[in-house]
């Protein structure tokens, strides 16, 4: 094998020469706890001389003391450093592992087959060219092998090797073999898997893996070595796709030189090859391809280079660059396949982040159509993801980006969703294709405009967003400044429960998402009353932060004025106007505010109302004087 | 046209070390003077060339270095025209905090865990380069490429990011910071091909030579200045040894070998039968030493 090759010894120039020439392949190993994964790994790992004599000791003293196989090497042992892990409470994601032959080296991501596994399995096998689905022979085709083939079919893994191991325990029986095989066939069809391979083995014994065995001489095929080292790697296969590079990093050493520095995603480039940038849509042509130690004449897909060009021209980071011939396709709304990867559920109309490529924009989940369900495949209705929850959902962003779908390219078609608040990755995705109406729609210019509806009525449009808990004086104080504004000739709208709720939200309830949803619209109707030169006011208990932060960003600097009405729960409680609290105390009103459901305070309120100190009147007063402050009411 | 494993290894850890650039306010690259830093700082020459990696390199310092190494230091630095800082715990230097006196594992939480914290908190890093490998032992082949800190500096486990495609997540809050492991798929092997490839100039104490070496607890520890004392009986004699890692002199074993070319020594690494870090004393230290310096700060 690998490092006994005699050239070691012999002639280590020409060994070397020969190792550098390797190609790479990274692969996933897929399935449950007792399907010999580990024994795999730890035998590939053996096989190929990557264990030192020291390692080999503790393992097989170990194997001794805790093995299960008699007084052969347990080479589980060797990868299971992961069960000790989780009793110290770290999180397991995956773990990486790497061993190298004549020909390749591998990287093999090795996942725990059981908790998190969606989460898992999804990020091993998001880098991964190849996958092998473990199956035991005593068992054939479980509920988990479906899973496992379903989201390695969902991340587009184009070679999938079935393993049926442990055939020694079922006296390497063809028809055993084969009764699984057809099994399975059947089930990729379904799924849309074609190339599959099968390969009887025991990884225990050493069947099949590196030299084919005389137990089955009814098995023709590759060893599973001989498959790892010819499969083809999907750089190899991507740069036969039209060239993209996302820019990464724009180089300006001086002002000579203007560089655009990025990974290749797909193609393959050479100086001279027209190109467009997206999705600004300017054109030029390669100028140089330049790297450390001497421009190249050509570039391919997985190459990390800098591209200049020959005409001056805008880009930034986050700028795709493509191919004039087949360029990426544009848009800000597409219909995506998520997987949900965090504690905290995805809820439709709160606003995340998206970062894509090199490009980090703001997206909403707009529409959830469908859940999947990963062991049946059933579709079902949800009106949220939890952890390890797939669904398949429409998303919009605040801006148009360039991508392709994920099915023809990874790079610019794969994305993570991250928690504004917390940081956190927490979903990740798959784009699949523009919605229609993205392509369509198109603001329309018009003359009229904000500022010039604005001055007309001598004030600033903005919204006074009033937040606070049920019973804190929200619709009390916000009613008392409209009137007063009005009294001043203003020209002024006060949205609350009554005339949204009964109306333009009648649809929806008091669940986190409903009420994501209702934040949402308000806010949205809120920006159209702005656009119109309204001074507007918004009394909702508008509990998220995430949310209020939404509707902040939906106004320009200085139009949205956050009005924090700050009533400790125990004087609200005690008011009780409407008699809720008492409700929701007796168990009645679900998901109230306070109670079973989080209200997170403002971190910087414009204005802060501390009513357990102020009269309702002066709370109002305090309001006009920050309005006069901020210059929202012009001549007063 | 098929990338090489070598290439495709470079391209990551060039699109890496590219993203925290673009991302992170105030990056650094910690530089620790050995191979892997070596390959690393080779690898941000290239990522940003024409342009000088825009980042300053990190020494953080133990004054227990091998005398070769400091000069190895300074050289590069200058050659390649990066600002070089080197931070060495002032409590340290006061107490005269010293590996013999203290054992390794106090002489390596106060000099390195706690030295590394302040030089971050000096000068306000908010990511730093590490040239750890996932192949250096188990608890490291978990490790994300992006790995989170809090304020306080602190790894928390259960509280990492998942890492898909070529994504990686930058973002944090004010204060914390992120430390980022470019290397985390080369291999032992990997390294020593790749510095043969591309002829990076290496510290010479990795080529075998005459130096001087006494014997302890099983181990070559080479006598490397006069503040190593001596203990009854021990005389330093002269052996022709390498060193297959390096770090503070009194608590890294040499090897005795031969090889005085790049090839030999890969060759030599190829033939051996113990693995890297068995040179490293801080590694006998406690069995799950690595996992509990981590969540405490240590790279």
């Amino acid at each position: 094998m690998a490092h006994v090759s005699d050239l070691i010894a012999t002639d280590i120039e020409q060994y070397l020469k020969a190792h550098e020439q390797k190609s790479l392949l990274r692969f996933i190993t897929c399935g449950s706890v007792d399907d010999g994964k580990s024994t795999l790994i730890g035998r590939l790992l053996y096989e190929s001389k990557m264990l030192f004599e020291d390692q080999l000791t503790a393992i097989e003293a170990d194997s001794k003391k805790w093995g299960t196989q008699g007084d052969e090497i347990d080479f589980a042992l060797l990868v299971d450093g992961l069960a000790a892990e989780r009793e110290q409470g770290i999180t397991i994601d995956v773990a990486y592992r790497f061993f190298s032959t004549d020909r390749r080296k591998f990287i093999v991501a090795d996942t725990p087959g059981h908790e998190q596994y969606t989460r898992n399995m999804v990020t091993g096998a998001s880098t991964a060219d190849a996958a092998i689905l473990m199956v035991d022979a005593r068992k054939g085709i479980l509920t988990q092998t479906r899973r496992h083939s379903y989201l390695m079919s969902l991340l587009g893994i184009r070679h999938i090797v079935v393993a049926i191991n442990k055939m020694d325990l079922v006296g390497y029986s063809e028809k055993t073999f084969r009764t699984i095989v057809e099994e399975y066939s059947e089930f990729a069809n379904q799924i849309g898997l074609t190339k599959v391979t099968f390969i009887p083995m025991s990884a225990f014994k050493g069947d099949n893996i590196i030299t084919l065995s005389d137990k089955m001489p009814w098995y023709h095929g590759t060893t599973l070595m001989g498959y790892l080292e010819t499969v083809e790697v999907d750089d190899t296969r991507l740069q036969r796709n039209p060239f993209r590079m996302p820019v990464q990093w724009v180089n300006r050493p001086n002002l000579d030189f203007r560089g655009f520095s990025g990974a290749i995603a797909s193609g393959v480039i050479k100086p001279g090859d027209r190109i467009r940038v997206q999705p600004s849509g300017k054109e030029s042509h390669v100028d140089r391809i330049v790297v450390h130690g001497g421009d190249l004449p050509q570039a391919v897909a997985g190459q990390s280079v800098t591209l200049t060009l020959t005409d001056e021209i805008d880009i930034s980071r986050g700028d795709v660059i493509s191919t004039v011939e087949a360029p990426a396709e544009i848009a800000d709304q597409f219909e995506t396949t998520l997987v949900w990867m965090h504690d905290e559920p995805l809820l439709p109309g709160r606003s995340y982040l998206l970062k894509v490529g090199t490009k980090t924009v703001t997206a909403t989940i707009t529409d959830i159509k469908y859940q999947v369900n990963v062991n049946t495949l059933e579709h079902t209705a949800a009106k949220k993801l939890e952890l390890n929850a797939i669904g398949v959902c429409n998303i919009s962003l605040d801006r148009a980006i360039a991508f392709d779908a994920y099915q023809h390219n990874k790079d610019t078609g794969g994305f993570i969703i991250i928690d504004r608040m917390s940081n956190n990755t927490v979903g990740a995705g798959l784009l699949h294709f523009a919605l229609r109406r993205s392509q369509n729609i198109h603001m329309q210019h018009v003359d009229v405009d904000k500022s010039a509806r604005a001055v007309t009525k001598g004030q600033k449009p903005c919204v006074l967003w009033f937040t606070g808990l049920s019973g804190a004086g929200k619709s009390t104080i916000a009613n008392l400044v409209e009137k007063k504004l009005h009294a001043q000739g203003r020209h002024t709208y006060l949205l609350d429960g009554d005339n949204v709720r009964h109306g333009l939200n009648k649809d929806l309830g008091f669940t986190d998402t409903d009420r994501v949803e209702n934040i949402r619209r308000i806010a949205e109707v809120s920006k159209l009353m702005v656009d119109a030169g309204l001074i507007v006011l918004t009394a909702f208990i508008s509990p998220f932060r995430s949310e209020r932060r939404m509707a902040r960003e939906l106004m320009e600097d200085g139009e949205f004025i956050e009005v924090f009405v700050d009533t400790p729960l125990s004087v609200a409680e005690e008011r009780d106007p409407k008699g809720l609290y008492k409700k929701a105390r007796r168990g009645e009103l679900k998901n109230f505010t306070g109670i079973d459901s989080a209200y997170e305070q403002p971190e910087n309120p414009e204005i802060r109302l501390d009513t357990t100190g102020l009269s309702i009147e002066a709370a109002a007063d305090e309001v006009i004087e920050a309005l006069k402050r901020q210059g929202i009411l012009l001549a007063d | 046209m098929t990338l090489t494993h070598l290439q495709r290894l470079e391209a990551e850890s060039i699109h890496i070390m590219r993203e925290v650039v673009a991302e992170a306010d105030n990056p650094v690259m910690l530089y620790s003077v050995g191979k892997d830093s070596a390959v690393m700082l080779h690898l941000a020459m290239k990522a940003f060339y024409p342009s000088v990696p825009p980042f300053p390199l990190l020494h953080v310092d133990t004054r227990w270095k091998f005398r070769e190494m400091y000069s190895f230091r300074d050289q590069m630095a200058e050659k390649l025209g990066m600002d070089l800082l080197v931070h060495v715990n002032p409590e340290g230097i006061e107490k005269n905090i010293n590996p013999f006196t203290h054992g390794s594992a106090i002489h390596t939480d106060v000099m390195k865990t706690e030295g590394l914290k302040q030089a971050l908190d000096k000068y306000g890093f908010d990511a730093a380069f590490g040239g750890a490998r996932r192949d250096e032992e188990k608890s490291r082949a978990k490790e994300r490429i992006f790995s989170f800190r809090t304020a306080q500096h602190r790894w928390d486990p259960k509280n990492q990011r998942p890492e898909l495609w070529k994504l990686y997540n930058a973002r944090k809050h004010k204060g914390e910071s992120i430390r980022v492991f470019p290397l985390s798929n080369w291999t032992e092997l990997d390294i020593w091909q790749y510095i043969h490839l591309e002829n990076i100039p290496i510290v010479p104490l990795y080529y075998a030579a005459e130096r001087p070496v006494v014997e302890r607890d099983g181990a070559l520890i080479m006598v490397d200045d006069e503040r190593m004392p001596l203990k009854e009986g021990e005389v330093p004699t002269m052996k022709k040894v390498r060193f297959r890692t390096l770090g503070c002199y009194p608590l890294t074993g040499a090897v005795e070998s031969d090889a005085d070319t790049l090839p030999a020594i890969i060759q030599e690494m190829l033939l051996t039968k113990t693995s890297e870090r068995q040179g490293r004393v801080i590694d006998h230290d406690s069995a799950a030493s690595m996992e509990k310096k981590k969540q405490e700060g240590y790279f």
